[in-house]
């Protein structure tokens, strides 16, 4: 929303400068974006005088001038056409920005000879797009400011725009006059009052209108009357600056006058060329299939109840959104119909919508236009086209009546205070809303019409603090909810989501957080890119579906690093996915990925591929911090993108996954362009088992003084038999003498011939009760041969 | 006897290699050794030569013993120092290199804003990302076709045909959080609802997917008054300053009322923001007291209850305090971005040690 301070002052009476008026404006929740102030962008143009004029030795256009100005005669060159001896110019300094040709203008040379400064046109002031030739003054001194002489003879010129953000809730700031109530009630001014008397109609007016039945839920009161004998020319130059000042294109004085009060009192009026109008103008729903040409120049397809106006014969306005082409007033208008409505914000909004138009007048009956002023804007309005246009009114014709308003809100003055934590005297938030035009009887405050937002006492509240300021408010501690020390506050899941995110981090993994949608082949490949997790109205292809995984978004960040020339990576990332389109849908992962090589070329060569047992060494590192319990099952044959022989789950039973590792498979990468191998992992840390005792305590320590023994076997199996299998079966063997078993040495092929391997144990045994005998070693290593033999196979490799 | 002793000390002292040394050992002491030999003779002298002969010679044969002994270990120490000398090794070269993970700054800032507020009686409170429009609007007070829905570029699920429920939208800010956690957890209640939020929206300061923290308290005495305190000390806590000066400003949201926007003071030189000081004022979270009909949503009785809420961006404010130009390159995944804007492992925020390091 744009205006001009002077527009501002028509319906306040105040000193205040533009920097006051737009610092209370933004505290009064009417925030500025920006003042357009020429005093500002024109306070270094002085004026002077041209004192000699000659043709440019090197050039036939350009004249070289001396110019009096308030440093002296100054040398400039000029190549405007009516440079010449005598003309009282607008001078610029070496040093002065220049704004319509977003220069600074500094002493140089043209052609060879020395210009010191410069002689200004209109549009290199922004003051117009008048460029035939620099200004020539009728008047002013030289040395003085132009702007002076500017805000003198022509104000216009000189006037500050400035332009606010409109939250949804407050059309009436959408009008001028609204903006300097609240103004008024802040204390900055006084409210002008502008009420004008009815003009009487001198004759009745020979267009009717009426609403159907079906329609005046939309459309509660239309009203209207002809003005004939009108002349449409160009308005006069005060409503056309006016206009220009805003951003508006002047049409015709009828279009301009419309517009003004658009602006100045949120009120969209139409004007239809009377002579147009076949018959009567009705208010209706459309049937559908109704076609209207708009005055946009586009035609429009109606769908059936849609609002519009119709005369005998079709269409001739979106109703409340913009009017028809065919019937609009041109040059040659003489006998104008002027329309006044009110239409509810809802309808229109839905029209606008489906015919995707947005107008001024849209935007303002779709946030609430004040009801109760459509008669009296069709006064105003009739006032100002007889005075701009002349031309005879007739009687006014109606439909419908204003909406009955039956909002009335308690003021709780106490609540205010304890609401907002500021003390604001009861007869001054009485006083506060009577000036923002509610109507107080007794405790209850009656909202006024202009003010569709105020729907209960909250709301009260709201325009008591905002017009006191807020800046007042003085902050206050709030009570503890507990006396002393803190409790912790993250939940189990939390908690092992910032554990999972700084054990991925220590093991060397950069955390990355990548889009929560993916492209609809990526999501293809992990299971996802399902209509259930479609975007409707995704912002592009890439960008389609919601994640079935975490790994998509990290092997695109690796092939995005790829192509900047990084090769070796760990990335991770902890976020949500999603199974479905519905919110339950969402679960949360833990997801690695490692490209390339462990690291760089180094002179130690401890460099190399990374391979799954990295990647099994994090997903495990990351459990365990987690609280997954040491012991677990890996399984192989989960999902299609893992290596089929390559992956395997880390499990608590064939039903309960904690984990997934493995190497991505080849196809999944050249898919997404990752140069390969590479290796990833997926942990769900929700189904990690919670701790089941919530003590800190830990078990005793249970040290033994006995020397514990070590012996190694080595056997030979299948070489199909896992390595795991293995383990666990010498583990079982003697559970109280055995304290672990460690897989050291695997070695496949050569003298042991296809299809075997030996692996290699070291089992640690620790007595208890007296030292270990031969005899007793021997024996329980019996016991681990005969268990491996009957678990696996395995023999003893000789 | 002096004899012997000038010989073998002698020549133990000159002796240059252990192997020398040995035959000299075999020489003297060992069991044929000349000094042997002669304390056998000690069988055949008398009893009185025995009580001179024995003790001297006795004392010869400790005394080269320590002599071979003292031999041996320089010998020893030689040969030790003369192979250190042969194991130089080039230190300069690099040591062997452990990878470095880094922690992203959002998730660095989560758990900065988590510490502050847990600290003031705040709990961290999770929902839905994919989330009905009711939750994410009716509830909030913004009805449908309320102007405010067409402003928040919603994203909008995919609906099968045969579905009549309105479509799931993706939540276009924390606060479908207040009313899932006013819910489940009724009054009093204080929370902070962190995570990504989602509007259609791209270009230089925007991206379609960012992150919000959304904070809310509801008891039966909390003002505005608490609101600008509680911001205050978050601010001051976050910034790690000791002087903050937030100035509200009215505003309007449909779930607040009254609503305001804030603004913190501060300053910009040389791109450098400074906190708590200068004359520009920059916005960094919108907030207000709950709406009655939002509390009325969350089946919490406006008449008994009150309190606020606020929400602001993470990704804003971690740009703020570390100096990060660029809002895009946050989900781009750029190792050197990562490398260079993230944290260590070990730089757990705590208000004990400080937030940062």
């Amino acid at each position: 929303m744009k205006f001009t301070l002077s527009w501002l002052k028509h319906h306040l009476e105040t000193t205040a400068s533009v920097d006051e008026i737009a610092e209370t404006l933004t505290d009064l929740g009417l925030e500025v974006e920006g003042i357009e102030n020429p005093a500002a962008r024109l306070a270094d143009f002085t004026i002077g005088k041209v004192l000699k004029a000659e043709k440019h030795p090197d050039a036939d256009k350009l004249r070289v001038c001396e110019v009096e100005t308030d440093q002296g005669t100054r040398q400039i060159i000029c190549g405007a056409p009516n440079a010449r001896a005598g003309i009282t110019v607008v001078v610029a300094h070496p040093g002065t920005y220049i704004p319509g040709i977003d220069t600074t203008i500094q002493v140089g040379k043209i052609r060879g000879v020395e210009s010191q400064g410069m002689m200004c046109s209109e549009r290199e002031m922004e003051l117009s797009d008048e460029h035939e030739g620099i200004i020539e003054l009728p008047s002013g001194k030289v040395g003085a400011r132009f702007i002076d002489w500017l805000a003198e003879n022509d104000p216009a010129k000189t006037d500050p725009v400035i332009e606010i953000a409109i939250t949804p809730n407050r059309p009436d700031a959408l009008g001028v006059q609204g903006i300097a109530r609240d103004l008024a009630a802040r204390g900055l001014g006084t409210l002008k009052a502008t009420e004008t008397d009815p003009v009487p109609g001198t004759f009745p007016s020979p267009i009717g209108v009426s609403i159907d039945a079906d329609t005046l839920d939309g459309c509660p009161l239309f009203v209207g009357r002809v003005i004939r004998g009108v002349k449409n020319g160009p308005s006069p130059e005060w409503l056309r600056d006016l206009l220009k000042a805003i951003g508006l294109r002047p049409i015709s004085a009828l279009v301009d006058i419309t517009n003004f009060f658009t602006y100045d009192r949120n009120r969209p009026l139409h004007v239809f060329d009377a002579d147009k109008v076949e018959g009567d103008l009705r208010v209706h729903l459309a049937k559908g299939g109704e076609q209207l040409l708009a005055l946009d120049e586009k035609t429009y397809t109606l769908e059936p109840g849609m609002m519009v106006i119709s005369d005998d014969r079709a269409p001739e306005s979106l109703a409340g959104i913009m009017g028809g082409e065919e019937s609009g007033v041109t040059a040659d208008t003489v006998n104008v119909f002027v329309e006044s409505a009110y239409w509810k914000p809802i309808t229109i909004a839905l029209t606008a919508r489906k015919l995707k138009i947005n107008s001024d007048a849209k935007y303002r009956f779709e946030r609430g236009v004040d009801p109760a002023f459509t008669p009296v804007g069709l006064e105003h309005a009739t006032r100002m086209i007889i005075e701009l246009c002349g031309g005879e009114p007739s009687e006014v014709v109606t439909a419908g009546a204003v909406p009955g308003d039956t909002r009335a809100f308690r003021l709780d003055t106490d609540h205010v205070q304890s609401l907002v934590g500021m003390s604001i005297p009861a007869d001054r938030q009485r006083q506060t809303l009577s000036d923002l035009g509610f109507t107080m009887k007794g405790d209850m405050a009656h909202p006024p019409s202009w003010r569709p937002d105020i729907q209960g006492p909250a709301d009260l509240v709201e325009e008591v603090a905002r017009i006191a300021s807020l800046t007042k408010l003085e902050a206050k501690p709030m009570r503890r909810t507990q006396v002393g020390v803190p409790k912790p506050i993250l939940t189990p899941m939390q908690k092992r989501e910032q554990i999972a995110k700084r054990t991925a981090a220590a093991l060397g993994y950069n955390e990355c957080v990548t889009y929560s949608f993916i492209d609809e082949a990526a999501a293809r490949l992990f299971s996802g890119g399902t209509d259930a997790t479609r975007l409707e109205n995704p912002i592009s292809s890439e960008m389609s579906h919601m994640r079935p995984a975490l790994l998509p978004g990290l092997l695109q960040a690796a092939a995005r690093n790829q192509a900047r020339g990084f090769a070796d990576m760990a990335l991770f990332e902890v976020g949500a996915v999603f199974h479905g389109g519905e919110p339950e849908e969402q679960h949360t992962l833990v997801s690695g990925l490692l490209v390339g090589r462990t690291g760089p070329k180094d002179v130690h060569g401890a460099s190399r591929s990374v391979d799954v047992f990295d990647v099994k060494a994090d997903a495990e590192a990351i459990l365990a911090a987690i609280g997954a319990p040491a012991k677990a099952q890996i399984l192989r044959g989960t999902s299609e993108w893992w290596h089929p022989e390559r992956h395997g789950m880390i499990c608590l039973g064939p039903k309960k996954v904690l984990a997934v590792f493995g190497e991505i498979h080849p196809r999944v990468l050249s898919a997404m362009d990752v140069k390969g191998p590479a290796m990833g992992f997926t942990i769900w840390p929700e189904e990690v088992p919670q701790r089941r005792s919530s003590s800190a305590t830990r078990d005793a320590l249970a040290l033994n003084d006995l020397q514990a023994v070590e012996r190694d076997f080595a056997f030979v199996v299948d070489a199909d038999v896992e390595a795991l299998a293995l383990v666990n079966a010498a583990a079982g063997a003697d559970k109280t003498l055995i304290d672990g078993v460690r897989l050291f040495d695997e070695f496949i092929g050569g003298s042991l011939g296809e299809g075997k391997k030996s692996l290699a144990i070291t089992v640690r045994l620790q007595p208890t009760d007296s030292t270990l005998t031969d005899k007793d070693i021997e024996a329980v290593s019996a016991k681990i041969v005969d268990k491996v033999g009957k678990a696996t196979g395995g023999v003893l490799r000789g | 006897m002096d004899e012997l002793r000038q010989k073998y000390l002698g020549a133990i002292s000159e002796v240059a290699d252990e192997a020398a040394l040995e035959y000299l050992r075999v020489q003297a002491v060992g069991k044929k050794g000349e000094i042997s030999l002669k304390m056998r003779e000690l069988g055949k002298m008398t009893p009185e030569e025995r009580q001179v002969a024995g003790p001297a010679l006795n004392a010869l044969k400790d005394e080269i013993n320590s002599a071979l002994a003292a031999k041996k270990a320089a010998l020893a120490d030689a040969a030790l120092d003369a192979r250190l000398r042969t194991e130089w090794l080039d230190v300069t070269l690099p040591g062997r290199a452990r990878p470095q993970g880094t922690i992203h700054p959002i998730s660095q800032v989560m758990e900065e804003v988590t510490a502050i507020f847990a600290d003031m009686g705040f709990s961290v409170a999770e929902g839905p990302q994919i989330d009905s429009d009711w939750y994410n609007f009716d509830a909030l007070n913004i009805p449908e076709h309320h102007p405010a829905r067409g402003e928040m570029d919603t994203f909008y699920m995919h609906r099968d045909e045969s579905d009549n429920r309105p479509p799931h939208v993706l939540r276009t800010h924390t606060s479908p959080v207040q009313i899932r956690t006013m819910e489940v957890q009724g009054a009093p209640l204080r929370v902070i609802a962190p995570g990504r939020v989602y509007r259609a929206d791209y270009d230089q300061t925007h991206t379609p997917m960012f992150n919000q923290v959304e904070g809310l308290a509801i008891d039966t005495d909390i003002s505005m008054a608490n609101l600008k305190w509680v911001l205050e000390e978050f601010v001051r806590a976050y910034f790690e300053v000791d002087t903050v000066e937030l100035r509200f400003r009215a505003s309007h949201f449909p779930f607040t009322e009254p609503s305001a926007e804030v603004d913190l003071r501060c300053s910009w030189e040389g791109g450098q923001l400074k906190v708590g000081e200068g004359d520009d004022w920059m916005e960094i979270l919108g907030s207000g007291m709950v709406h009655p009909k939002v509390l009325e949503a969350g089946k919490i009785d406006p008449a008994k209850y009150q309190g606020f809420a606020f929400g602001m961006g993470i990704d804003r404010i971690a740009m703020l305090k570390y100096g990060i130009p660029d809002l895009r390159a946050f989900f781009d995944s750029d190792l050197r971005w990562l490398r260079h804007y993230g944290f260590s492992a070990l730089d757990v925020p705590t208000l004990h040690q400080g937030l940062s390091r």
